[in-house]
């Protein structure tokens, strides 16, 4: 499943120049971001450094110690987490034990000025969204977990919050279950319209759900950027890293008569346009970062593309649908990894064997930090 | 900063709520438990001169007579001694019911099994204390059986009013308090340890030596303790099945503070058994850290 | 494993005869304790009837008990929440105080209590055994409710607040229905306590002895002996009443959070 990136409304959430401490643990260092209204927004990171803070904050479980936090042009400071327009699906998912499932899903509603009947059919509607019609008076504790995160969904969006907030919702479910309500997630956002604010350390998860992704490290975001970009640019090395696989080689850069030229180690010369280099063109030492499957492995009679270069196979790793080829250039002291999709009829290469590599000067990122 | 933000801000953080939430109980411990021990290490400095008057001035009159009166001093070895004994009895007996339950009863039984053993426990102390009396009396429960069976012909005359009897009866009493915290640990020992013992090679005897005693021993060390101490100032059992010969500490110190109106002494004595009673419990626990393998051994789950 | 299983069945044995001579002795004719056991009676438990005295005791010891096992529950359940839920500086330290109570001898709180209380010019009574044992119930209260909150998910009562819930109405909702089971337990357990304790209450009791002050008394007299069992059958049987109740609610609470019960209360 793609997701094409939707043009984002007016700004519903704003942060500027965010700050936390606790203690001497700096947690978020100035975060400014701005999630637009109908957003699918995922928060990623590796842990520790602040998305469920920055959840927190913008659920007001944590003070912050500067900045400003808006929602719908609203300064939240002081305001507290029951009187916000948010709600929270968290990662333990929170069921009360000693309720109902309806009366879960019906619990915010205790001070709404609905009749009896109504807060039963809102709670209702609710559940038959998420999928749980008909389970209204099971008892809270004996759920399975993808059903406790239904009635989670369900809590928190029966109050119709303008911002749904999800703390690692799926990290708890096995992979065929997060993989299916990775996806009923996606369908539950573009019906109800509320924008989704998900918090997640897999960058698979973060890729496949959201409209935009801020990848932060250290209590600060390192890139925030639709998830094509995100992966196609990454803006430094350790985003690059982070999300997918991305190999390094060093490179000479140079602008020769307004043309960026680097000249990469095993690759040889190529000229690379301005988004290739995110972070902007170093001159002299840098490196160039390529995805796996930008390369292509040549079979006899093949021919380039683009650009070849020859390679000896250092290492075969075989994934059934992929196979992953560890390749040395001429002249390189370090493997880069090709990815190739397994078609019928096409044999899987051996060690040793010398190659010839298909590779596109479009593909490379251009990094100021040497590799 | 004003200090009345700074406190209300203290206040509000984690730290300020915790201890704004615990002050009450802490409160009352300080009041009721801080200030009299304070109270009766201070009078134990004092001396009796009449009703409810003391001499001016401290002295160490009391500590030379509680630790030079050989009554006094006999008292509190045999105190010691019955509270060792009674502690090695219970934990030793205590130690194989601990690991059959963890062991060898299947986990949906085991809360009955510690609920069965604990029960006895909540059961009036004075009558359990005045029924050993009831079994081990010259005419008791165990002589008049014996008698019966044909085993003895005389009633056994050793078994009451005497040390023995009050070993027996501290023992049975303090059963439950041994086996707890033994159970607890042997509980916390991932069982894959075991298998990973075994699968290196160790036989299940070397592998009880060398793995689960080792990861048992904090819970050895608290039961010990959990023991070890209240033992030492028992008060009914020596009074009930004890006899004049097997009188502890704690008899006398009732002794000054309500016959002999000598509430120093009485403190001294009381602050001599507590401050023996530490000495050894911190002895103790460095001798069974060092046998723990010391620091580096964090075994078991947290 | 099986030799270990006989060991264990003769240790239970061991740990319940003497209770288990209660009864035989309290239905028993003679007014010796001792055996051959003779007729079936039930006079001794007649004559508890006649004994005025003893309900005098057993009514102070039920007002001292009930009120010990409330304060007692109410500061268990303050420190419980503060050292499950916060981290605050101190903290071991003031919790290993609190919970002193559980390891010092009975007898060195009786002792410094009285002694506080004398010189203060105060006279002993049921307020100072209540003041006592409210000392020594309270770590097992929270023994109990910690257990009862560590094991409450800290994100329910979050989850509470989010819904629109305030922290005075979320602990109402939620966090109190949850380790309701834990508070009664506490309760029951605060109660049993104090009713058996003797020690602090022989200290402390003043002019109106509670009601093992007076069995202690009773026991120096061979012909109130009988009666004795009668009670003491009695009192076992209450007390067993009661830890059963209460292991009943801590049981559920642990159910209800949605643990696996690891047994046993301490």
């Amino acid at each position: 499943m793609t997701i094409k990136k939707r043009p984002a409304g007016p700004a519903l959430i704003s942060l500027s120049n965010v700050q936390k401490h606790y203690g001497d643990y700096h947690a978020l260092r100035g975060i400014t971001l701005e999630i637009g209204q109908g957003e699918f927004f995922s928060l990623l990171g590796p842990s520790g450094c602040g998305k469920t803070t920055l959840l927190r904050t913008i659920a007001g479980f944590e003070d912050y110690d500067s900045g400003t936090v808006m929602i719908s042009e609203r300064d939240m400071r002081g305001v507290p987490a029951n009187k916000r327009p948010t709600n929270m699906v968290f990662q333990s998912y929170a069921i009360f034990p000693h309720l109902t499932v309806l009366e879960n899903v019906a619990f915010g509603l205790r001070k709404s000025p609905m009749s009896k009947a109504e807060k039963r059919a809102a709670a209702e509607a609710a559940l038959e969204m998420v999928g749980l019609k008909g389970y209204g008076h099971r008892a809270a504790h004996a759920l399975s977990g993808g059903q406790r995160q239904r009635v989670a969904l369900a809590r928190a969006l029966v109050l119709k919050p303008k911002v749904l907030l999800l703390d690692e919702p799926l990290s708890a479910l096995d992979r065929k279950m997060r993989e299916q309500m990775q996806v009923e997630l996606i369908k539950l956002q573009r019906e109800v319209g509320i924008t989704f604010i998900l918090v997640t350390h897999d960058q698979e998860e973060a890729l496949v759900m959201s409209d935009r992704i801020a990848v932060m490290f250290e209590g600060e975001i390192a890139q925030c950027d639709d998830p094509e970009v995100l992966y196609r640019r990454p803006k430094s090395k350790r985003v690059a890293d982070f999300i997918g696989v991305m190999n390094f080689l060093p490179a000479t850069c140079r602008e020769e008569g307004g043309k960026r030229l680097v000249s990469v180690a095993g690759l040889g010369e190529a000229e690379v346009a301005a988004d290739q280099s995110p972070e902007g063109f170093p001159q002299g030492a840098g490196s160039v970062g390529f995805r796996p499957e930008t390369l292509t492995l040549l079979y006899e009679g093949q021919v380039a593309s683009h650009r070849e270069a020859p390679a000896v196979i250092e290492e075969v790793v075989y994934y059934g649908d992929m196979t992953y080829y560890d390749v040395r250039f001429e002249g390189v002291d370090k493997t880069v990894r090709i990815s190739m999709r397994n078609i019928f009829g096409r044999d899987v290469l051996d060690v040793g064997a010398t190659v010839r590599v298909s590779w596109s000067p479009g593909a490379l990122v251009v990094f100021k930090e040497g590799s | 900063m004003r200090i009345g933000e700074r406190l209300h801000q203290f206040f509000r953080s984690e730290k300020g709520v915790g201890l704004l939430l615990v002050s009450p109980t802490a409160l009352y411990a300080l009041l009721l438990l801080a200030v009299p021990l304070i109270a009766i290490f201070a009078i134990s400095f004092l001396t009796q001169t009449g009703v409810r008057d003391f001499e001016p001035g401290l002295s160490l009159v009391n500590y030379r007579e509680a630790l030079t009166d050989p009554l006094y001093r006999q008292l509190m070895l045999r105190s010691l001694m019955v509270s060792g004994l009674v502690t090695l009895i219970t934990v030793l007996l205590a130690f194989p019911i601990a690991y059959f339950v963890s062991f060898g009863v299947k986990p949906e039984h085991k809360s009955l099994w510690i609920f069965l053993i604990t029960i006895p426990f909540w059961t009036s102390y004075l009558i359990r204390v005045f029924l050993w009396k009831v079994i081990l009396g010259y005419n008791g429960v165990l002589n008049s059986g014996l008698q019966a069976v044909g085993l003895i012909d005389e009633p056994l005359t050793f078994i009451l009013y005497n040390v023995n009897a009050v070993v027996i009866t501290l023992a049975h009493a303090y059963a439950p308090f041994a086996i707890l915290p033994i159970f607890v640990a042997l509980e916390k020992i991932d069982r894959s340890l075991l298998e990973a013992s075994r699968d290196l090679g160790e036989s299940r005897t070397m592998t009880f030596l060398r793995v689960t005693l080792p990861l048992a021993a904090p819970g050895v060390v608290a039961a010990v303790l959990i023991v070890f101490i209240p033992t030492i100032g028992d008060y009914v059992t020596p009074r009930l099945v004890g006899g004049p010969g097997g009188l502890m500490i704690a008899n006398m110190i009732q002794t000054q503070f309500l016959r002999l109106n000598n509430a120093p002494l009485g403190a001294t004595l009381a602050v001599l058994a507590m401050l023996i009673v530490a000495v050894i419990s911190i002895l103790f626990l460095i001798l069974g850290h060092r046998a723990a393998g010391g620091g580096k051994a964090n075994g078991g789950r947290k | 494993m099986k030799s270990l299983k006989a060991y264990a069945i003769l240790y239970l044995v061991f740990l319940y005869a003497p209770i288990f001579l209660l009864p035989l002795f309290a239905f028993n004719s003679s007014t010796i304790i001792a055996f051959p056991l003779e007729n079936f009676t039930t006079e001794w438990f007649t004559q508890l009837l006649t004994l005025t005295e003893m309900h005098g005791a057993l009514l102070n010891s039920l007002k001292i008990a009930v009120t010990s096992a409330v304060l007692a529950t109410v500061l268990g359940v303050f420190a419980a929440m503060a050292a499950t839920r916060y981290s605050f500086p101190g903290q071991k330290g003031i919790m290993g105080f609190i919970m002193l109570p559980l390891v010092l001898p009975e007898i060195i709180v009786a002792v410094s209590l009285l002694i506080v209380i004398l010189r203060m010019g105060f006279d002993t009574g049921a307020w100072s055994v209540i003041a006592g044992h409210t000392l020594i119930c309270t770590p097992f209260a929270i023994a109990i409710l910690q257990s009862a909150f560590a094991s409450l998910d800290p994100s329910l009562e979050e989850a509470a607040y989010d819904l629109g819930e305030t922290p005075a109405s979320a602990f109402r909702l939620v966090t109190l229905p949850l380790v309701m089971p834990g508070i009664i337990s506490a309760l029951l357990i605060s109660f049993t306590i104090s009713m058996d304790e003797f020690i602090i209450a022989f200290f402390l009791t003043g002019s109106d002895p509670t009601l093992p002050v007076y069995l202690f008394s009773m026991l120096r007299f061979p012909k109130l002996l009988p009666a004795v069992m009668a009670l003491g059958t009695i009192l076992v049987v209450l007390s067993v009443l009661l830890i059963t109740i209460a292991e009943f609610f801590r049981r559920r609470g642990a159910k209800r959070a949605g643990l696996k019960d690891t047994g046993g209360f301490l």
